[in-house]
């Protein structure tokens, strides 16, 4: 129940899943949540009964359970100043005070001049501060609610020129309400800041203010419950710490390993390479606030610490960041392991990644750490990020400027830990299905594209050209064959080539074997070679031999025939290897892919 | 939308609102025959409607709404 709050809810389910919750837990909290409970009066002058629920489930979301005292409908003044109200006998915690902007601006007239509009903000700023100090002398934490901008404008874009209007009054009262509030050590739940974020008529309506006071409408219930909820959070510490960020397509577009680091869209010049500069630009002023980055990403460390280094358009450098992870392990491991160097929780992680199935794979395994789901669009990585709110912040001191600093000693990395997670279960979620068929005319150009551009996954690293491909699609002593991976989340395109050039009738040397590295660590291998078996048995070969050529980029394939159970024939010294695999010993290697042949 | 298809798609509402499964509407049926069904329910319910239908209920219309044949009746006019 206490994991259905981290879904997105409607105000009906909201409601729903808090009338469960009262129901099952009373007014005592569930054992799992660590979080201290927080016992919150809420006082206002008008209708804020609606937001109970959601108010619950939006701290819920965040591990804290929520117990609610509404004041009567619009008593904000006599619940905090009267000896025996039964606010103080609620003994709260924590106290907010949402004050709606009709009432607030009930006393503003259109005659007046500036000396009544600067009289009237001073004797309205100093009603809120002795509120304030009422509610402070009740409990330690208080929030004051700002001000919605309900109000139309009479005046147009020059409202701020016509001292007795409404609107006008409410911009000028939550500019100096922010400035108030951090001499009298108030937060503020600012509303008008999320109004400007998602608009006013996401939040107000007329129709509920009209018929029911409501200044929150029923639908933004949940909107606002998250708001508050936030900020209940971080002001107990459980805002996130550190920003795990992905490298290809996600802080640059395209592969490092396969483009080259000259290749990869980065910096001013391209729209995409603005567009992740931009989540580069976001990330930067996160560790300038006190935020961590880490790395973490599938990758050849040393090609893509080069971009840190030397791309010119980098923005990000190695000393901003203070975890690295980039290898070819599984993320789940790798980011447990940034937890445990940096010493932080795994729920003060928001895991960034373009690919979906990086993304389910970590929520499956470590669903306390955050990842957002991301648009396609590298341009909205760093609003999507912005708008969950996982970093809320309270203070910032000297400290939080230095923090990347701070993390900086220790560095070291457990190289040789094995992978110890199953991915068999998620895995097999997935649904692939593998499809495959001979090099043909129409798939001519991806596969030549690939064939060309593949560093990392490629055994031999042979080039071919147009020409070459459409030899080898017409010899009879030569096939080759190309993959394509579909799974839950969609079509992964063209993403292997394999070609093997016959030698005798029944041995078969692999020429080439490579694959994009989008479809790394998913067993994408073994259901290659199961269907190379098909096509041997059908072609009467009984031996394929396999060979690896090191290059700068492929040492992850390295002992790729090992792994499949080639027997090794013969190492040189240069690091080339060649492997002979007996179709005979072959029993079927993958139980995770469908294959078929198209 | 035919009659029908509102009312199933009002039931299933007001079962989600009130929590409560053996919820059958009839026109007549009125705030005094559900439990809970209070002011705040009300906008609830108006809300709910709103955003099911994709409909705007006019302010004024809020007060002519006695019972759930009057709720209907909106919807059908708005559709």
């Amino acid at each position: 129940m206490i994991e259905l709050a981290q879904f997105q809810l409607d105000q009906v389910q909201t409601a729903q899943l808090d009338k469960l919750l009262l129901k099952s837990f009373g007014e005592v909290p569930p054992k799992t949540l660590e979080a201290k409970p927080i016992r919150l009066a809420i006082v206002g002058s008008s209708t804020l009964s609606h937001l109970s629920s959601s108010i619950r489930v939006g701290a819920l979301r965040r591990g804290i359970w929520i117990e609610i005292y509404q004041a009567p409908y619009g008593s904000y003044l006599f619940e905090l100043t009267a000896q025996n109200s039964d606010l103080k006998a609620f003994l709260p915690d924590a106290i907010l005070i949402s004050l709606d902007a009709p009432y607030i601006t009930k006393e503003v007239k259109s005659d007046w001049d500036l000396s009544d509009l600067s009289t009237n903000l001073d004797k309205t700023l100093s009603h809120l501060k002795q509120c304030w100090l009422h509610a402070n002398s009740i409990c330690g934490h208080v929030i004051q609610q700002t001000f919605l901008p309900v109000f139309p404008s009479v005046f147009g874009q020059n409202e701020h020129r016509l001292p007795g209007s409404k609107a006008g009054f409410l911009t000028t009262l939550n500019a100096r309400i922010r400035h108030e509030a951090d001499t009298g050590n108030i937060d503020l739940l600012t509303i008008d800041s999320l109004a400007l974020e998602i608009g006013v008529p996401n939040l107000y309506s007329p129709l509920f203010w009209h018929t029911g006071k409501q200044e929150i409408k029923p639908t933004a219930a949940p909107i606002y419950g998250d708001f508050l909820g936030r900020l209940l959070a971080a002001k107990q510490g459980l805002s996130a710490k550190c920003l795990v960020l992905d490298l290809d397509n996600t802080l640059w577009g395209g592969v490092i390993g396969d483009d080259g680091i000259d290749n990869i869209a980065l910096g001013l010049g391209s729209p995409d390479g603005e567009a992740h500069l931009g989540l580069q630009q976001y990330a930067a002023e996160m560790a300038g606030r006190g935020v961590l980055l880490a790395i973490c990403s599938k990758n050849n460390e040393k090609t893509a610490l080069a971009a840190f280094d030397e791309h010119p358009e980098m923005l990000l450098r190695r000393e901003d960041i203070s975890s690295f992870r980039i290898n070819w392990r599984d993320k789940v491991e790798n980011i447990s392991q940034i937890a445990e160097e940096l010493n932080i929780g795994l729920n003060s992680l928001v895991f960034v990644d373009d690919n979906p199935y990086e993304r389910e794979l970590v929520r499956k395994y470590l669903p306390m750490v955050s990842v957002p789901e991301l648009p396609d669009e590298p341009a909205l990585f760093a609003k999507t990020i912005a708008d969950a709110g996982y970093f809320e912040g309270i203070h910032f001191s000297t400290e939080d400027r230095n923090r990347t600093n701070l993390y900086k000693a220790d560095r070291q990395r457990a190289r040789s830990k094995e992978a110890l997670l199953d991915m068999t279960d998620y895995l097999q979620s997935l649904q692939m299905v593998m499809n495959y068929n001979y090099l043909d005319q129409r798939n001519r150009k991806r596969v030549v594209q690939l064939i060309n551009k593949t560093n990392q996954f490629n055994l031999t690293t042979r080039r071919y050209n147009d020409n070459d491909i459409s030899k080898i699609e017409n010899s009879p002593d030569v096939f080759g064959l190309h993959f394509r991976l579909q799974d839950r989340f969609g079509d992964n395109g063209l993403i292997s080539v394999v070609i093997c050039r016959k030698n005798t009738p029944d041995t078969a040397t692999i020429d080439t074997w490579l694959m994009s590295c989008r479809v790394a660590n998913r067993k994408l291998e073994e259901a290659i070679l199961d269907a190379l078996v098909l096509e041997a048995k059908r072609q009467g070969i009984d031996t394929y031999i396999g060979e690896y050529h090191p290059t700068k980029a492929n040492d992850v394939v390295e002992n790729h025939y090992l792994r499949l159970g080639f027997d090794n024939l013969l190492k040189s010294e240069n690091g080339s290897s060649q492997w002979q695999y007996k179709i005979n010993r072959h029993t079927q290697k993958n139980s995770l892919i469908t294959i078929a042949k198209s | 939308m035919t009659k029908t298809e509102i009312y199933e798609a009002l039931t299933v509402i007001f079962r989600d609102l009130f929590m409560d499964d053996d919820i059958i509407l009839k026109s007549d049926m009125s705030a005094d025959d559900v439990d809970g069904w209070d002011s705040g329910a009300n906008l609830n319910i108006i809300a709910a409607v709103e955003q099911r239908f994709q409909i705007k209920v006019r302010t004024m219309e809020i007060a002519q709404l006695m019972n759930v044949g009057d709720i209907a009746k909106m919807v059908e006019s708005k559709l």
